[in-house]
């Protein structure tokens, strides 16, 4: 019986790490190419939206991940376009895609309030996964498995490829980089791109995989997570794993306790967790000056503007 | 054999200007080739035409005895033209050796380039760890990184924009080795400087600009260094006039073990820094670019206060709790590095810039209330005083040229007759004749009673115008040591890491 409810918990806790994960690889990747899109939020919501009502139209939930991916890259498109071509304040910008997405996704989805639709399958047949600690293995959404093939990617793009290294490099001098020839603004629209790709994928897990219908701002605040994670993490796409599995486990706890009726201290405590550990990892990451690579990408934030 | 570059009446217009006019010369292969001239006379455009960041209007280039087009850096590049910069282009938190792939055009597998650039690096005698993060570097060995991207292309003619202007005496000698060890290879040196003593140690010929033309082609050897400085500027050179042997008054600003920790994430920590300066005096700090020149300047004008221990005093008055305001009213005046955005508002007229740093000491403002017609008439005052080509007090401070605005603030703050003047780099890309009026007037203010603590990189002009030199290196400052008694080498020594007592032969 313990082991059963273990699991359970343990599944929980790969179920609400996963979106975190995947929207803040995106986040990381734009950041390292010194873009801060603080609309993770509002693109999640416009990739849960638009994954939910493509499956609901087609049957088809794979549809929808894929749709949801291509509406909130065209959303962060619109936020690239406003920072990086017009060079407006990433901050404001980033705060007004939010706002847009929470609103255009209340009013895309207000046909679809009370509806259900197909969730997206497991990977593997169930049949593996009849045994509890199989289960653990093989029983899974195939978003959760994704989410740790892409952070694989991620770190190799990162770490070992050349195109990773340009990348970083347009983070940490976009001066420099631009001055021995490389492509600031694309590499910078392509990283914003693949973030809100990202972030469309989280948002569909939220209605597809966790619950299969939509309500009005359904991702409730998890885009915030997601961003103070890539913090946390301190830019590492290791520690990302770390910290996604760590806030999904305080988030499952949440839950478990609300639904316990806990009452030592109020559950709400524990969702202000992710948030504190992120403000106590910024303090150590300023106390630690010595070591530069702990700290945020030198050009974060900072408008570019070519000159001659 | 053709030169390996030669240059046929090359001529490049701007709007207003002709920065090149007809400018002709040539490079033999292997040959250690200067061009020469004041700021403003037309070298970097050429450098620039040469390198194919930009295409003459006029002229033509030879390459090996064969017209070119050089239309991008890369094309350049592929010709065999390798380029190090003024100001680096490198990336802080990465490591050399990614910094080394990132300035290729096609970087081989890591593991290859790795083995190529410690080839280089053995070939050359250059110290240099390949997996070292660029932050932890000392300015010489970020130039070497670039260096060795320039030599892994193999180039045949390397172009070294001023490159010892930020290195210690013995980077500058290890430099010029490397630079002979080439040039005996058979790659040809364009070598950019307006420092003559290094010319005449390194090259065979010189080409002197002068206002965007060809005033003179000479043999460096022959030639003092005085008479190539006079070609530069058309010109006689004025020494600077000062009184010798003259007695100083009393300590006027007294720093007794001052320490404050570094900027983060990359600054120097300040650690027990004392000395004196009396009236009459000029202390020079001489070091490296970041050994903590910039935590020292802030640190005594006011501008820092978290963490900082020890004690400041002006004119006797401790002032280590004042800030920047309190420490003006009481007599010290700071000029920092940076002219645009530190020490004058670029947007602001010179009326207004003068209003920043003058109101009290002019009493510029009174009831919180500019006292407009008082302000324009200083500003007025330092712009004829300083001989500041402006269009007047209402001019934006960043319309002026670097060299005007430097004697701008100079004289803005000198005209408030301070107690005590604290200046970093106070010629730093200032053409040679608003340079020799910067150092008069500084002479000037400590003969009329003055203390002055001039922080800079240009040794040559500490030696001309300190009567005391003191090395700050890492956050530590050593002794000072009278300027007659003290020579170039030792404060070479004290500059690259000997701490302390003089230094000697061995310490090396």
């Amino acid at each position: 019986m313990t082991t059963t409810l273990l699991i359970s918990i343990l599944m929980s806790v790969a179920g609400a790490a996963t979106p975190l994960l995947i929207a803040a690889l995106g986040e990381l990747v734009a950041e390292k190419s010194g873009v801060l899109n603080l609309g993770v939020e509002g693109m999640m919501l416009i990739g849960a939206v638009t994954a939910f009502a493509v499956a609901v139209t087609t049957g088809s939930p794979v549809l929808g991940c894929i749709a949801a991916m291509a509406a909130a890259a065209a959303s962060s498109l619109i936020f690239g376009y406003l920072t990086l071509s017009l060079t407006a304040n990433q901050v404001a910008t980033g705060l007004a895609l939010t706002i847009f997405g929470t609103g255009v996704s209340a009013l895309a989805g207000a046909p679809y309030v009370g509806i259900t639709t197909q969730t997206l399958g497991l990977l593997f047949p169930p049949s593996l996964a009849t045994d509890p600690i199989w289960r653990l293995v093989f029983g899974h959404s195939p978003l959760v498995y994704i989410g740790l093939l892409l952070t694989l990617g991620v770190w190799w793009f990162l770490k070992h490829s050349r195109a990773g290294l340009i990348l970083r490099a347009i983070g940490e001098s976009d001066m420099a980089a631009h001055s021995i020839g490389y492509p600031v603004l694309t590499v910078r629209y392509l990283a914003v791109l693949f973030g809100g790709a990202m972030a469309g994928l989280a948002g569909s897990y939220y209605s597809l995989v966790l619950t299969p219908m939509w309500a009005e701002r359904l991702t409730a605040g998890r885009g915030w997570i997601a961003i103070a994670l890539v913090v946390f993490a301190s830019w590492r796409t290791g520690r990302l794993v770390l910290g996604a599995y760590l806030f999904g486990a305080v988030i499952t706890l949440e839950l478990q306790a609300k639904a316990a009726g806990f009452s030592f201290f109020a559950p709400e405590f524990l969702s202000s967790l992710p948030y504190l550990a992120t403000i106590v990892v910024l303090a150590l990451i300023s106390a630690g000056r010595r070591n530069a690579r702990l700290a945020a990408p030198a050009c974060l934030g900072r408008p570019f503007r070519a000159t001659a | 054999m053709p030169p390996r570059l030669e240059l046929q009446g090359i001529t490049k217009r701007f709007p207003g200007v002709t920065a090149n006019e007809s400018v002709s010369f040539s490079v033999a292969p292997g040959e250690i080739h200067a061009l020469l001239g004041e700021n403003g006379a037309g070298k970097s455009t050429l450098v620039k035409i040469i390198y194919g960041v930009q295409r003459a209007d006029e002229g033509t280039i030879l390459w090996d005895g064969a017209p070119v087009s050089i239309g991008s850096p890369r094309e350049a590049r592929a010709l065999g033209i390798g380029m190090v910069f003024q100001h680096f282009s490198l990336f802080e938190a990465m490591t050399v050796l990614e910094n080394i792939a990132l300035g290729m055009d096609n970087p081989p597998p890591r593991r290859e380039l790795e083995a190529k650039v410690r080839q280089v690096l053995d070939t050359y005698h250059l110290a240099l760890d390949p997996h070292r993060d660029v932050h932890t570097l000392s300015v010489g060995e970020r130039q070497r990184i670039e260096i060795v991207r320039a030599l892994l292309q193999r180039p045949k003619l390397l172009i070294m924009d001023e490159p010892t202007s930020v290195l210690t005496p013995q980077e500058v000698e290890q430099l010029f080795e490397t630079l002979r060890q080439l040039a005996r290879e058979g790659c040809s040196i364009l070598y950019i400087s307006h420092k003559l003593h290094e010319i005449k140690a390194l090259c065979e010929s010189a080409t002197i600009l002068r206002a965007g033309k060809v005033v003179e082609t000479c043999d460096p050897r022959e030639h003092s260094t005085r008479a190539m400085a006079e070609m530069m500027i058309g010109g006689s050179l004025k020494d600077v006039k000062r009184k010798s042997g003259g007695e100083f008054g009393p300590v006027r600003l007294a720093v007794d073990g001052l320490s404050a920790p570094g900027e983060p994430p990359f600054g120097t920590s300040l650690k027990e820094i004392s000395f004196e300066v009396r009236a009459g005096e000029i202390l020079g700090i001489a070091g490296v670019a970041g050994n903590g020149q910039n935590e020292l300047l802030s640190v005594l004008s006011g501008e820092r206060h978290h963490g900082v221990t020890g004690s400041i005093a002006i004119d006797g008055v401790p002032s280590l709790a004042l800030g920047v305001s309190a420490r003006r009213s009481r007599g010290l005046a700071a000029v920092p590095e940076e002219r645009n955005g530190h020490a004058a508002v670029p947007g602001m007229s010179l009326t207004d810039n003068a209003v920043l740093s003058a109101r009290r000491r002019k009493k510029l403002t009174v009831g919180g209330l500019i006292r407009l017609g008082a302000a324009r008439d200083f500003a007025r005052s330092v712009i004829s005083g300083f001989s500041v080509k402006a269009t007047g007090p209402a001019a934006f401070a960043g319309s002026l040229s670097g060299g005007n605005l430097q004697k701008y603030i100079m004289g803005r703050e000198i005209m408030q007759t301070p107690a005590v003047l604290v200046v970093s780099q106070p010629t730093w890309g200032v053409d040679a004749g608003a340079a020799a009026f910067i150092r008069q007037a500084m002479v000037d203010l400590a003969a009329a009673g003055g203390a002055i603590l001039v922080v800079s990189q240009d040794l040559d002009e500490l030696l001309e115008l300190s009567d005391r030199i003191a090395v700050i290196n890492e956050g530590r400052l050593s002794r000072s040591l009278p300027v007659g008694s003290v020579s170039v080498e030792e404060i070479g020594l004290l500059m690259g890491g000997v701490h302390g007592e003089p230094a000697t032969a061995e310490a090396a």
